[in-house]
């Protein structure tokens, strides 16, 4: 122990030093579980965001946000087992503070600091866990949530409806294909283990197990009902008849006729909020269910370039009062550079016009606008009226 | 302690100003990276010098250790080492966390957003330098803070006027963050720390006062290079032509009515090699806030009160990461975002207009019982349209309610719906604001007429 803390005070002080030989052992890696965003994934992410994030706001949402790390006391006893997973601070003589686990423990604290009772709001941020990498294979550490909740006393399922009515809005415009939204209500499962013999304190543990069944077959999430759970088959057994069924409004309306189902009061107030949900999102039009873009990075719809040497002044110029008409343009940090590397630089990064000046042009008080992927060029008289025509004109 | 949370007004508020810098870096081409909120503990080590103590350590937890990032800098250089990038503009807009003792820096934030833009790369003399200063001028233009000035000075000036001054070359550092404090403690004070504690002898002392003293344009530098004694050092010369370059280039920007030549400027950093600058609002205005404006700068270097944005250019920094030492030059600027919030939020007290937390265009209400159903239908097409709109989470809300709900949001449109001209088969759409009402027919022509309108109300608020 005092020797690493000996060799540690020796690797700092080394460090420290730097020296005159120009060369560092500085590992360059990001934490484990843990990447950089380079330019393309944030144009991406840019993109998905403003999307989400429209959507939000076109049903009235507000947005909070919240510091990085949390008391250690705030989150601690809210996770169950994966409080291991949770990333402390250092005890650095300070408070004891603890990385977000997730968005919505702090939103509970948020809701209860302020007094807040009713609130919708959306929240995109990173949180953290310590996975183990050895378990689960590609997980991040550091990742993104984005969370949207209403909180407040409201007349029963219209939150809810316009919650799924979000979901809906969102995955139909970031059109990754087709998808189907699952709704069930924690009352029809209680309700339902109840009326099938499973005992009070067996719920939450063959609820977990039935949740198995988005990747295990019936067959063997049975097995572990009987077997491991120590339920009885016939109560499996009904179990297995009920968890089959899927449908709409008419399947809630139909269990609410069955003899079985209809005994438990708890489960006939969740097919009723399933019926009301359902009517809702009728009328919110969901109860039914991409182009490879070349991803740029940077938004530069003009590049400034010439023909000829000698004319960064005018360039500059020109830019200049580009910027100033709000386009966005770019010019190489070079006093001569050639052409052919300012219109390569164009196609690397997706620059649709270049503005080539050139010496013939400016004795004539001309720009000539070439469109870099066809190559079409045309000659513009180059005045303020045409600046102005280039912002509101040509630039989509 | 040393941490907030941002309710939704000062949310929006922030969004507001992130729109205009990001604007501002995409007009001139930036690309934006991420990296993440900690990182391995020896990538940050030896970077900070003393500020070192002010590090967020993770807890040993069996893995790596681990540190919060101190600032976007250092991950920006690992970032590039790592992938080998010799050329890239980026910026960067992200929290970084500071362990600051809130016994001396009283209102100062432990985890405060830091907005960074860097040039890197080889490139001809002063042309991106010049860029930088360009994007300074035109956010804080934009974000119409008031009257502001941007300082400029080169290190090669600083020192090569220290060295005929007669300041011995290991004093260099030392004198300089003593000149630092020029811009908080008067001249006489800053002499005697010069001359009492610092060791120097009055007569360089005098000297280094008189230089200090100078600001101005072009002009200067030229009258400097002439000058008999700043003329005997071939490092201020380099950095006087190099000024000379860039007030031109800046002349060609249309920004130099607010840029200064003004020998005094140190800015304490060690890894400037270059050009340095800090970005002042000149109205002492609003009302006392963090003093030590966090400015995204290490605690080394001292901010003066009314300074908004600093930055220059670092050569070495890069190398020092990479493993055969390759150095890649950059340049850039951080934008004293929290303090462009803090004064923002102020403006927005001040001011009789309301800040809007939603965006919210219409509001569907009902002026009888039982037109849920009938509302839901209609801000569906609202919403499918696009247009952004609310309704009560109410089977039978009073009308007067959801009225004052508008009031409170801020919604500026209201469109009613009752029996009779569900009827009739039309909609009142009321303007909050005026209380004037036009009926609208209502069917999908209606709708697009109804976005249409909103799109013009939403321009009119500046957007």
């Amino acid at each position: 122990m005092q020797i690493d803390e000996e060799v540690a005070k020796l690797l700092q002080l080394k460090a420290q030093l730097g020296g005159d030989d120009g060369k560092h052992q500085f590992v360059l890696k990001t934490a484990k579980g843990t990447r950089d965003y380079n330019p393309k994934q944030m144009a991406i992410r840019e993109k998905v965001f403003n999307t989400i994030i429209g959507c939000f706001k076109r049903h009235g949402a507000e947005t909070i946000d919240t510091p990085v790390f949390e008391l250690k006391e705030t989150l601690t006893g809210k996770y169950g087992e994966d409080s291991k997973l949770i990333y402390d601070l250092k005890d650095q003589g300070g408070e004891l503070l603890s990385l977000r686990y997730d968005l919505t423990v702090p939103f509970a604290r948020y809701l209860a600091m302020n007094k807040i009772t009713n609130i919708k709001r959306y929240h995109i941020a990173k949180v953290y866990r310590r996975d183990n990498p050895a378990m689960t294979r590609g997980r991040y550490r550091e990742f993104y949530q984005c969370d949207f909740d209403i909180a407040g006393q409201y007349d029963a399922m219209i939150p809810d409806a316009e919650c799924l009515k979000i979901v809906h809005e969102i995955l139909s415009e970031l059109d990754l294909g087709d998808f189907r939204i699952k709704v069930n209500d924690r009352r029809i499962l209680d309700g339902m283990f109840a009326v099938c013999g499973v005992p009070d304190d067996k719920f939450r543990t063959i609820c977990s197990t039935v949740d198995k069944l988005d990747k295990l077959p019936w067959e063997e999430v049975k097995k572990e009902m009987v077997n491991e759970k120590g339920l009885s088959e016939e109560a499996a057994d009904q179990i297995g008849e009920y968890v089959s069924m899927q449908g709409g409004m008419d399947l809630a309306e139909r269990l609410l006729q069955d003899q079985k189902m209809s005994q438990s009061k708890q489960a006939c107030a969740g097919l009723s909020d399933i019926k009301l949900l359902f009517s809702y999102l009728q009328l919110f039009q969901v109860t039914d269910k991409a182009s490879a873009e070349k991803v740029r990075t940077t938004e530069v719809q003009v590049m400034v370039a010439s023909a000829q040497k000698n004319l960064l002044e005018e360039k500059l110029k020109l830019i200049t009062e580009l910027w100033n008409a709000g386009i966005k343009a770019e010019v190489m940090y070079k006093k001569n550079p050639k052409l052919l590397s300012q219109l390569q630089h164009c196609e690397e990064s997706g620059i649709p016009l270049v503005a080539i000046l050139g010496e013939q042009e400016l004795k004539d008080g001309v720009v000539k606008l070439r469109v870099v992927a066809t190559r079409e060029e045309v000659q513009l008289i180059h005045n303020t009226h045409t600046v102005s025509l280039l912002a509101h004109g040509r630039m989509t």
